[in-house]
C-alpha cells in the first residue's frame, strides 16, 4: 500500500463517518430543523471528503475538475433545498424543538 | 487495494441509504421525508464516484454529475409542490374565498 492509497482510505473513512452521522441524525433527532442540521453535515463534508479521497486516484486532471464541479453542484443544491424545506416547515407552523423541562 | 476500499465504501453508503428509508417510511411530516430524500441524492452521488474508482471507469463521473444536478432539481421541485399542496392547496384557497365572501 503506497501513501496515496493510505490517504484515500483515511479520507473515505472520515467521509463515511460524516455520512453515518447524517443518517443517524436523520433517524434520531427530534424535529425537522434539527434533522436539517444533521443532513447538511453529510451533504457538505461527507461528500467533500469522499471526493478528495477519490481525486488522488483519477487518471487525468479533467476528472479531478469534474469531481470539484459535482461537489459544488451538491453544495448549491443542498443549500437551496435545505433553505426551502426549513422555510416551508416554519410557514406551516411547525415549532422548533425545545428541551422538555 | 483502492478498488477494495471503494467497494467497501460504496456498500457502506448503500447501507446508510437503507437505514434512511426508515425515516421516509415514518415521516411524520412531508418535510422529514424530503430531507431523507435529499440525503439519498448526495449519498447516491458519492456511491457513483466510488464505483468509478472501483471499476476504473471515468465515465461514471458524468453519471454522478447528472445525478447531482437532477437530485438538486428534484429537491426544489418536490419542495415547491409540497408548498403548493399543503399551504395553498385548492381546499385552503376555497376556505379563504369563503372567508372573503
Amino acid at each position: 500500500m503506497n501513501w496515496s492509497e493510505a490517504i484515500s482510505i483515511v479520507l473515505f473513512v472520515a467521509g463515511g463517518i460524516f455520512f453515518l452521522a447524517g443518517t443517524v441524525g436523520i433517524l434520531r433527532l427530534p424535529d425537522v430543523f434539527t434533522r436539517l442540521h444533521a443532513l447538511t453535515k453529510a451533504d457538505n463534508l461527507g461528500l467533500g471528503l469522499v471526493m478528495l479521497g477519490a481525486a488522488f486516484h483519477m487518471d487525468s486532471w479533467q476528472n479531478v475538475v469534474k469531481l470539484v464541479f459535482i461537489w459544488i453542484l451538491v453544495l448549491v443544491a443542498s443549500a437551496t433545498v435545505s433553505h426551502l424545506i426549513g422555510r416551508n416547515a416554519l410557514m406551516q407552523g411547525q415549532k422548533p424543538w425545545e428541551k422538555a423541562e | 487495494m483502492i478498488a477494495d476500499a471503494a467497494s467497501a465504501g460504496a456498500f457502506f453508503l448503500l447501507v446508510n441509504i437503507g437505514l434512511g428509508l426508515v425515516r421516509v417510511a415514518r415521516g411524520p411530516t412531508t418535510a422529514d421525508r424530503l430531507l431523507a430524500v435529499q440525503l439519498f441524492g448526495t449519498t447516491g452521488t458519492a456511491i457513483l464516484v466510488l464505483l468509478s474508482l472501483r471499476d476504473n471507469a471515468p465515465d461514471y463521473l458524468n453519471i454522478a454529475l447528472v445525478f447531482a444536478l437532477l437530485a438538486g432539481i428534484l429537491g426544489v421541485v418536490f419542495t415547491r409542490y409540497w408548498q403548493w399542496t399543503e399551504n395553498t392547496a385548492p381546499a385552503k384557497t376555497e376556505d379563504r374565498r369563503r372567508e372573503l365572501e
